[in-house]
């Protein structure tokens, strides 16, 4: 197993005041395997993601990652197994580095040496040639920068890459040249992938086996062929699956509108 | 009695810059009557910038051009910037993407709504408060007394815009534009928002157009669509017809999509052909659809 998350909560605050942003949540996505996880904003699949890559802790429960269990900090070489891409280019890169700059960092840090060879190869790894490599963000589609952000991940060739709503900032023709890009990534690396998203489409376009998630837990898992059937047990993924078909005339429950306390 | 409450014919958005003129929307017609007109593309099709165009947003040095611009028997062409402040609001009114950002964070939403209601009807305060609760009623928000007096940050996504909604529908207008209402909000909450004010555009016999890169969304909730690409309309179709598109950025787009039950090893890239950014010859235009209250 590659990823073997066991019990896992994540909190924050303490006592009286203490928020579950996730619960008890289990999986175990095998070396190759793509696992998705949906959900909506506050579900906590984000914060799933980050505590497996290691930018939160958790409070409870057991990380491990290509058979080793993670502690409290973690080693270089760990860090390593694990990368991640985040939801907006525009956002995850450094505006006045270039994307030299921005690929050769990764490999000062890890001291993984001959820079200038990896960092064409990471860019030609994602379809950009040498045209690419001197330019700033700002002078990158925004495709464009979601194939750095990728080649970033890739450089220090991790087991396991963590996608946070990869596409959900690109319109739908960058969308589809970056998910044809992932899964060529995967058949050719055997990368592990653990991938958020609210679009079902999306996810079970990559991910084999998917688990929906609602207030900070695991509420549902299921698989592609079973989303695309529609078969679902849980009210909250059949309704999730309706919302994703477009426009929904019954309207669903009006309950989930309702607003936040005042605090 | 005529349908139609907008027309726009060869509407042109030209933003100069040191390279030359960059035109944003080029050659643009259509109708709206009392229907659903949704329009898609994606970012720099100049759908948005259409919109704007129509509510006279779209400010110097950008230059706006056409040959026939009417709301009703009123002449966008030559309407100045006071003209339109007094339109905006009262007889069309936009629905922007993000609550967040179109409320004002330090008023009480109840008061902002009042304010549309007080600017454009000359009300007194009290009947523009009235007039403000029933219509956070209106917007199914269940306690509008308590959410009169909330601040924006005190409620959620989906509520802030259906306070925006709310906001826009007070001084009832004849036609509203709704640029990517619910792209900012969870899926399951989207439905709910486009249902009510579905609802309350249908009720009131007002005409809707909804700007959106959501191609489902889109087909799914409008009666009629226009595709746009590089500032021009490319296809004009019934939205349940989408999928029958002919134009070949249209079936690009929908075959790039990735779709539930139909899992392919590689989607289809969209190839752009060169030829879809030269002017069309004749702009498509179709007459406006009077879909009755």
């Amino acid at each position: 197993m590659s990823i073997v998350l066991e019990h896992v909560t994540v909190s924050y605050g303490r006592g009286a005041k203490r928020f579950d942003a996730a619960r008890n949540v289990s999986l175990a996505v095998a070396q190759g395997e793509a696992y998705g996880l949906v959900g909506e904003s506050g579900s906590g699949k984000s914060t799933v993601l980050r505590a497996v890559a290691g930018l939160i802790p958790h409070a409870e429960g057991r990380v491990a990652l290509a058979g080793q269990t993670m502690g409290k900090a973690r080693t270089t070489a760990q860090r390593k197994t694990v990368q991640m891409v985040f939801q907006d280019p525009y956002g995850s890169l450094h505006p006045s580095q270039t994307v030299d700059q921005i690929l050769s960092m990764p490999i000062a840090i890890h001291k993984l040496g001959n820079a200038d060879r990896r960092v064409a190869a990471a860019l030609d790894e994602v379809g950009l040639g040498p045209a690419h490599r001197f330019r700033y963000p700002h002078q990158l589609s925004g495709g464009q920068r979601q194939r750095i952000a990728i080649a970033r991940a890739l450089i220090l060739e991790p087991r396991i890459l963590l996608l946070d709503e990869p596409t959900s900032a690109l319109d739908v023709s960058v969308q589809a040249e970056i998910l044809n890009l992932l899964s060529r990534l995967r058949r050719e690396h055997g990368l592990t992938m653990l991938m958020v998203s609210h679009d079902l489409a999306v996810i079970a376009h990559l991910c084999e086996r998917i688990a929906v998630m609602n207030r900070g837990e695991i509420v549902e898992t299921t698989t592609a062929e079973a989303l695309a059937a529609g078969d679902v047990r849980n009210p909250y993924t059949q309704q999730l699956l309706r919302s994703n078909k477009g426009f929904d005339a019954s309207g669903g429950e009006l309950d989930l509108l309702d607003a936040v306390p005042i605090r | 009695m005529d349908a139609t409450l907008l027309r726009v014919r060869n509407l042109s958005v030209t933003y100069p810059s040191d390279t030359g003129d960059f035109r944003a929307v080029r050659n643009v017609s259509f109708s709206v009557g009392r229907e659903r007109l949704g329009i898609v593309g994606e970012s720099g099709s100049g759908k948005s910038t259409t919109g704007r165009a129509i509510m006279g947003l779209v400010r110097h040095p950008a230059r706006v051009a056409s040959d026939e611009m009417m709301l009703g028997d009123t002449d966008l062409r030559r309407l100045s910037e006071r003209g339109f402040r007094r339109l905006r609001g009262k007889r069309i009114a936009m629905v922007l993407q993000d609550p967040k950002y179109s409320l004002d964070p330090v008023m009480q939403v109840g008061q902002q709504i009042a304010e549309t209601h007080r600017t454009h009807l000359s009300s007194s305060r009290a009947a523009a408060k009235q007039a403000a609760l029933e219509m956070l009623e209106a917007v199914h928000i269940r306690d509008p007394e308590r959410v009169y007096h909330m601040y924006p940050h005190q409620v959620s996504g989906g509520m802030g815009q259906r306070i925006m909604i709310a906001m826009m529908l007070i001084a009832g207008p004849e036609l509203l534009i709704a640029d990517e209402p619910t792209s900012a909000l969870d899926v399951t909450v989207q439905s709910q928002v486009l249902s009510i004010m579905d609802e309350l555009v249908r009720g009131r016999g007002m005409g809707l157009i909804l700007i959106s890169h959501n191609l489902h969304l889109v087909s799914s909730f409008c009666d009629r669509v226009l595709v746009m690409y590089a500032g021009q309309v490319v296809e004009v179709c019934a939205a349940s017809r989408l999928g029958e598109a002919q134009h070949p950025y249209t079936r690009g787009l929908l075959a790039a999509l990735p779709e539930l039950g139909r899992r392919r090893a590689e989607l289809p890239q969209l190839q752009r052909d060169p030829a879809w950014m030269e002017d069309i010859a004749t702009p498509l235009e179709t007459p406006a659809l009077g879909v009755g209250p």
